[in-house]
């Protein structure tokens, strides 16, 4: 038990102690992931809404299909991620593997279908009659998603932390994609993962603390958020 | 028509959303191959010509931190970033096939030799060497102690096979440099490594991590694993396991260093990766190899290779003769 307290009192010591390892990790767990959550939202906004707003064949379909990849596994996306940007990949050119940019780029990928999808369930979720009114008062196509988006802000808004929650947790990708490499792709999770291996315990627990802070802030927003 | 206008701006916003993901980012176009900018948080000494080596290595030069002592000076030196991937042999090998590391740091002079021999990898140097051991729960459930390593695993398979309660293994199971010798050593004592090993029974547990997380296991486990002596000293601390057989020629360790053929992989940072690999053979820097961690551990993790080609059974010319 001894190593569960000793572990607690050095984790505290580095967060109040501003550990410049652990600030530096933390750091560029907000970056990579908030870059992720924000290219998703700029994505899935208007993809979901073309998908709500338009009739096509196969709606219903591409709808489900969008849903089953809520639980895409994270692994999953990092090897697709790799074997694209491998330099030998059709991406290889880039050589962004092993860099934050790709491991941006995987997160982005693996919250798009959740974020779509909540998008798409947000906007189903304003009022008929809301819309019936918007549309009778001779709204241009343009004022009728701006409006109609407003309307549903608050549920496109816990879209957005939902996705931003499944990028920061992830480790999957994070290791395939980044490698890990200390001061430069090193994430929370990967931080985790890695200090555990090494019996590393009371930086484990900071991280993870950390980590769950990260959480409790997001979420308390978001609450704070919806009540005004 | 509206629908084909709606689609099309969601696909110029997901061009856009893309570029600036890709542009906005903390760090720069951050290749191994180029000049390139370092995350903010570290900038402060960087300068805009600071060139990045990306190595990946085999997890005991990390685990020890060996690497981390020998990268600072060379940054310095060379006004360079290190980068490590730290990953088993076999992973660093398939990276480097694949041209997305600018060097490899392994240790299976088997499959490095295949590896130059399809002409991935070139200029190795034998850096330094140490010996495996086989460690395990000081109660030694299967009275291996004393033992050559050959009879050790016998014994371990034969008492596993029959408690496996009492007697387990546990394996890397990782492809990893330290995994291949504990497949020479089976293979050695005439064991078909698949079917009278692998799929022999509960006692034997393959890890697929790395080796400071196997001994972990092991420890965990109260089992038997074959791990570097560099590694378990560095682990000495937080496990119980015990070294149990640590002499016998099979046990011998040897670290290399090679180069990504930059004909094969063009993208490669080959200049840095030349001057890394002679920091690494230079005196000064085989002295730093020989004297990392005997202060805080009592012995040395890995014994330098200069002047010890033929302990390792190696060519003079693989240790000291500079890459040009």
């Amino acid at each position: 038990m001894g190593y569960i307290i000793d572990g607690l009192m050095e984790a505290i010591h580095l967060i109040v102690s501003l550990d410049p390892d652990v600030m530096e990790i933390t750091v560029l767990s907000l970056v990579v992931s908030l870059t992720a959550t924000c290219t998703a939202t700029a994505i899935a906004l208007p993809t979901g809404a073309a998908v709500k707003f338009t009739d096509f064949r196969g709606k219903k379909v591409l709808i489900n299909l969008i849903q089953t990849l809520y639980s895409l596994p994270t692994v999953i996306v990092g090897l697709l991620v790799f074997l694209l940007i491998t330099r030998h990949g059709p991406l290889g050119f880039s050589g962004i593997l092993f860099t934050p940019q790709a491991m941006i780029l995987a997160q982005t990928i693996l919250i798009l279908p959740i974020m779509i999808g909540l998008t798409i369930s947000a906007l189903s979720g304003v009022d008929e009659t809301i819309t019936d009114t918007i549309v009778s008062l001779g709204a241009t196509r343009l004022q009728f998603l701006t409006s109609i988006v407003r309307e549903a802000r608050f549920a496109i808004f816990a879209a957005v932390v939902v996705g931003f929650g499944r990028a920061i947790s992830e480790v999957g990708a994070a290791i395939l994609i980044g490698g890990n490499i200390a001061h430069r792709t090193r994430v929370l999770t990967t931080a985790i993962s890695l200090n555990t291996s090494q019996w590393e315990i009371g930086t484990s627990i900071a991280l993870g603390i950390i980590l769950l802070v990260i959480a409790l802030v997001v979420n308390t927003g978001v609450t704070l958020f919806q009540q005004r | 028509m509206k629908k084909s206008i709606l689609i099309l701006l969601a696909v110029v916003m997901v061009a856009a959303a893309i570029a600036a993901g890709c542009t906005g980012s903390p760090s720069g176009e951050a290749t191994p191959t180029q000049t390139t900018t370092v995350p903010a948080e570290t900038q402060t000494t960087a300068s805009a010509e600071t060139q990045t080596l990306l190595i990946a290595t085999t997890t005991s030069l990390y685990d020890t931190g060996l690497l981390d002592a020998l990268k600072a000076p060379f940054e310095k030196e060379y006004n360079a970033k290190v980068d490590i991937i730290s990953a088993g042999t076999g992973t660093a090998l398939g990276y480097g096939e694949n041209g997305d590391v600018d060097v490899m740091m392994v240790h299976d002079r088997v499959r490095e030799d295949a590896f130059l021999a399809n002409g991935h990898g070139i200029d190795r140097r034998v850096i330094a060497y140490n010996y495996f051991v086989i460690v395990g729960p000081e109660s030694d459930p299967a009275g291996i102690k004393g033992m050559t390593p050959e009879e050790a695993f016998t014994t371990i398979r034969e008492k596993g096979l029959a408690d496996p309660e009492k007697v387990k293994f546990v394996s890397r199971g990782d492809n990893s440099g330290t995994h291949a010798k504990e497949k020479v050593i089976w293979t050695t004592d005439g064991f078909n490594y698949t079917t009278d090993i692998t799929n022999s029974g509960d006692w034997y547990i393959e890890a697929g991590t790395g080796m400071g997380a196997t001994l972990v296991i092991a420890d965990e486990k109260s089992a038997y694993t074959l791990s570097d002596i560099g590694t378990y000293l560095a682990y000495k601390d937080k496990i119980t396991l015990v070294p149990l057989v640590d002499k016998g020629d099979i046990l011998l360790n040897v670290y290399s260093v090679m180069r990504i053929n930059p004909d094969k992989h063009p993208g490669v940072n080959s200049s840095l990766a030349k001057d890394w690999i002679n920091y690494l053979i230079s005196p000064s820097t085989q002295k730093a190899i020989e004297e990392f961690g005997v202060a805080q551990y009592g012995e040395p993790l890995f014994f330098p290779a200069a002047g010890n080609w033929e302990v390792m059974g190696v060519n003079q010319s693989e240790v000291e003769d500079p890459v040009v």
